[in-house]
């Protein structure tokens, strides 16, 4: 007896599970979210050669620690994945709450950043350059939000074993958000 | 259809006319000939007792000919109207006249203004001459700068067959030469709030001295 | 089968995750904005028509007018063809021709289609707040859109970027479910190659609109920015760029029209096969052509600027993407008509619509060359050429091939038919009118006639007696248009009760949504179907037959088709 919500694992005509393939067409239409925005600031960037010096008073330090923050979680959202097809519920579950908590810094070095940028004056109409920056990392902000969430009830419902699957399509989701992040960090803070 | 088109007024419509008829006669043509051929199978493949439909899969080489044979024929009408097309489009936007009679155009809510070089000759300069109406010299390069105060505009002469939209930021360049004399009607093709509707204005094409004289007493 | 649960009112109408009941909320909410859509076309024509030589008369305030054609254009496309064609068919149709319960994932279904409905209320509170509705046209371009005070609207706009926001996640959402479904709920023995077309055309417009929404998801977002909050990504006076947002709005733009015309072109496919007793033509060409055509669909977009200021250099790139598109389209319409020869036609009134719409489509089809021809384009952008055109597309797709699709599929939905002798009516009302509406308005582009503009007969051009005759033409024939939709509401509410019943399988046809009762129970299949053969076996030459189902087991002895299953872990 199949009820609603587990048919997608059971019925699979390709072999692939059915919640693997539905990630991917989500995180295609994210990539073209992210692509049109990211093309729209690089036409901007290459018509406006002046933003070069704007894009000093972006704190590069944060910037690629928050990079080294990123990698890193997505590596512990890997190594969880691996833990839970070995059945080691409990240090998947452990191994996800870390990459929740790598989103966790993410976000503090963030909200210490635009603090900082707006106490310098700079804030989203200031300026198109800082414009384009404060939307582009906070659309992403909002997806490491989105994707922390997401890691955080999987973990809670695999530390006993459930929705194991989900560990999969949670860091498949975190690793877009990292590749977007690997993106913006040259693009916003190192083309100077 | 052809014949609701305005009086061909500048050099080049005739050429845009020219690819409006030439693509009207090749699709015309095809629409004409698929329709038919439609409402024809249609009518002969009307339901009659005792007569089965036909097992017709098209799936080997000649059913796929039988597809691909008319559409290489559309491809090549493409190519045909493409090679028809592209040069007309090169000549009204991309090959400016080195000299003419030189214009600023400057759409904004909801007015066209007109500004002509003063007697140095030069656009930009304190002794510009503004005005409301447009008025050109026939058969003379008309070059024209467009502009935006605040938001999109079109700037648009159905007798020319000219349509340029205005965007704020920018100056963008463009030309016609009226061939005669008369007075026509300007509109703004680009939704631009409120008064879109009544954003017109006047182009009077007359001879040399007699813009001279009307711009003098501006 | 699924598990047996308590239903109330409330989880079996309302709170529904069954993809049939999805697809007719998603369908009814559809065709209720139709109405306000077509109300707003009515309120166009009527002030057109009303408006006196020397720029007299005349119903409405210009600004008004501009938000009636803004909210006609917008609801048209997004709050009619989309869920109608795209989430009402796709939710109805998808599970039940690949053989599956339901779709894959139940209650994002559900959440869909309620993210939609929020979209409805938003937008239609838009028109309600002080300032009035967005009157940017569809296409809300900024500056205008982006400052109240060159639109002098405010919560309108900020109201009508949110309604049209939600209205793209909802179909982000429901997209996902139509994919995952069409790839991965297939019944055993089902390959891609035996998908009905209709299938075949929602897969492709669900992947089309997935990959080409988000910029302007971007875009909307930055246009919100801009008009609420300050920023200056469209402002020219702080380093913007108006025409960037074009690019945002039509690399979706035209890429959403083929997501419209996909499901449209499923709906014609499937009636003309099981409505005139014949197999499709060139199956495998016609899903190629679906293919060439979506991935064309991306690179044409710039043929809605070709006179924005964009550097005039790139006109002869996209009109040539432009024109080529024409001969993937010509595939799967030359396709169609061959399928038509040879057949036993029945003209019931699915059939009548599904002709009606191929031939009012050839003419949009080929009008749009014209357009697409940059030369040619300098005179009728920005003109009733281009209403006309796009009229004679959109129009075509979402009112007959859409009619055509409820004519056809009714009965398996509400179990009972639609009565064919209103039917009739609906459609040779609306072939005349359509046509009386529209054909005057290629002349009015032709004359010269620019877009948006509420009282035409401020111009001497626009004032003569040709140009009113035209008008007139069309605004008495738009009556006509809307008050032959009458016969078809009342034949939609009453036949719910009095229609005749409706078996099975009325038509006789072969694909799996006819496999099942009608209307089909919750769970669709009393057993999941297998299939063994292609979609569209009528009339076979090798037996009497007179249609083959897909899911009929052959003669002699065969092997039982199986799909893989996957453990429920994450050990792939």
């Amino acid at each position: 007896m199949v009820d609603s919500s587990t048919i997608q694992v059971y019925r699979t005509s390709t072999g692939l599970p059915t919640g693997r393939v539905a990630m991917w067409w989500f995180l295609a239409s994210e990539v073209a979210i992210f692509g049109g925005l990211i093309m729209s600031f690089i036409m901007c960037r290459v018509a406006h050669p002046e933003w070069s010096e704007y894009a000093e008073y972006t704190v590069n330090a944060a910037g690629a620690f928050n990079t080294i923050v990123l990698l890193t979680s997505s590596l512990s959202a890997v190594l969880a994945h691996a833990a839970a097809a070995r059945r080691e519920y409990a240090r998947a579950a452990n191994l996800l709450w870390a990459t929740v908590g790598g989103g966790l810094v993410f976000l503090c070095v963030k909200a210490y950043e635009y603090s900082h940028e707006i106490h310098e004056g700079f804030t989203p109409v200031t300026n198109l350059f800082w414009g384009f920056y404060f939307f582009m990392t906070g659309l992403h902000g909002l997806h490491v939000i989105i994707g922390m969430s997401a890691l955080a009830y999987v973990a809670t419902k695999v530390r006993h074993g459930k929705l194991v699957e989900g560990v999969e399509y949670a860091g498949m989701y975190w690793h877009l958000v990292d590749i977007i992040w690997i993106f913006l960090f040259p693009l916003l803070y190192l083309a100077s | 259809m052809l014949h609701y088109l305005p009086i061909q007024l500048s050099t080049y419509a005739p050429d845009i006319d020219g690819v409006i008829t030439y693509i009207y006669v090749v699709c015309g043509a095809w629409f004409v000939a698929a329709l038919g051929v439609l409402l024809g199978f249609v009518w002969h493949s009307r339901h009659r007792p005792g007569v089965r439909a036909k097992w017709l899969p098209g799936d080997d080489k000649r059913g796929t000919a039988i597809i691909l044979v008319p559409v290489g024929a559309v491809l090549f009408c493409d190519f045909l109207i493409e090679q028809r097309a592209t040069p007309v489009w090169e000549k009204v936007k991309i090959d400016i006249p080195g000299e003419g009679f030189d214009v600023k155009i400057t759409a904004r809510q909801f007015a066209w203004v007109f500004t002509y070089p003063g007697a140095d000759g030069a656009l930009g300069t304190a002794d510009d001459i503004t005005a409301n109406e447009l008025h050109v010299p026939r058969q003379t390069p008309i070059r024209f700068s467009l502009e935006a105060a605040d938001v999109l505009h079109a700037f648009y002469v159905p007798e020319l067959r000219l349509k340029q939209d205005a965007v704020p930021g920018r100056a963008i360049e463009g030309w016609f030469d009226a061939i005669g004399d008369g007075t026509f009607e300007i509109g703004c093709a680009e939704i631009c709030g409120k008064g879109h509707t009544n954003m017109r204005a006047v182009m009077v094409v007359a001879s040399r001295e007699e813009v001279d004289a009307w711009l003098a007493q501006q | 089968m699924s598990a047996h649960h308590e239903e109330s009112f409330w989880s079996k109408y309302v709170f529904s995750t069954d993809h049939k009941v999805i697809a007719k909320q998603y369908m009814i909410t559809g065709l209720f904005m139709a109405l306000a859509g077509g109300a707003a076309a009515g309120a166009i024509r009527a002030q057109l028509a009303a408006v006196e030589p020397g720029g007299t008369g005349g119903l409405l305030d210009p600004q008004f007018y501009n938000s009636v054609v803004t909210l006609h254009g917008t609801i048209m496309v997004f709050w009619v063809a989309m869920p109608v064609l795209v989430a009402g068919f796709g939710n109805l149709l998808i599970p039940l021709m690949v053989g599956a319960e339901d779709m894959a994932f139940p209650r994002l279904n559900m959440a869909s289609y309620w993210v939609f409905f929020a979209s409805t209320v938003v937008l239609l509170l838009s028109m309600l707040v002080p300032g009035g509705g967005a009157a940017g046209g569809w296409t809300s371009y900024p500056p205008l859109s982006a400052d109240p005070a060159y639109s002098g609207v405010n919560w309108g706009i900020t109201l009508w970027i949110l309604a049209v926001a939600l209205e793209f996640i909802a179909f982000l959402m429901g997209g996902v479910n139509f994919i995952t479904t069409a790839i991965n709920m297939r019944a055993p023995g089902m390959s891609m190659w035996d998908l009905p077309i209709f299938v075949w055309e929602e897969l492709a417009a669900s992947v089309v609109f997935m990959l080409s929404v988000g910029p302007l998801i971007a875009g909307a977002l930055m246009l919100l920015a801009d008009h609420q909050f300050g920023t200056h990504f469209f402002d020219p006076k702080m380093g913007g760029d108006p025409v960037l947002f074009q690019h945002l709005f039509w690399f979706f733009g035209h890429p959403e029209v083929y997501v419209i015309l996909f499901p449209a072109f499923g709906i014609a496919a499937e009636i003309i096969t099981s409505h005139s007793r014949k197999t499709l033509y060139g199956y495998r060409m016609v899903v190629w052509s679906i293919i060439a055509t979506s991935l064309l669909s991306f690179i044409v977009w710039a043929h809605h600027q070709f006179v924005a200021g964009i550097d005039p250099r790139l006109a002869t790139p996209f009109s040539i993407t432009t024109i080529l598109i024409s001969v993937p389209v010509a595939v799967s319409m030359f396709s169609f008509i061959a399928t038509l020869y040879g057949g036993s036609i029945r003209f019931t009134s699915a059939m009548l619509f599904a002709i009606g719409f191929f031939a009012c489509f050839l003419l949009g089809g080929v009008t749009g060359i014209i357009n697409g021809a940059a030369a040619a384009d300098i005179y009728i952008h920005d003109s009733y050429y281009v209403v006309a055109h796009f009229h004679y597309t959109l129009y075509p797709l979402v009112f007959m091939a859409g009619s055509a699709g409820i004519y056809h599929w009714y009965p398996k939905m509400f179990g009972r038919h639609l009565d064919e002798r209103l039917g009739k009516v609906h459609f040779w009302g609306t072939m005349v009118f359509f046509n009386l509406v529209f054909l005057p308005q290629f002349n009015l582009g032709m004359m010269g006639h620019h877009r948006r503009i509420a009282v035409p007969t401020e111009f001497d051009f626009l004032s003569t007696p040709t140009a009113l005759l035209m008008q007139d033409i069309s605004s008495w024939a738009m009556a006509g248009l809307l008050l032959v939709q009458v016969p078809f509401i009342y034949n939609f509410f009453a036949s719910m009760a009095r229609g005749e019943k409706a078996a099975a399988n009325p038509w006789r046809a072969t694909t799996l949504e006819w496999a099942c009762p009608s209307p089909p129970p919750h769970g669709n299949f009393a057993e999941p179907p297998v299939c063994f053969r292609g979609p569209y076996v009528y009339s076979p030459p090798d037996r009497q037959a007179d249609f083959v189902p897909q899911d009929q087991p052959p003669e002699g002895d065969y092997q039982l088709p199986q799909n893989p299953i996957v453990a429920p872990s994450a050990a792939k």
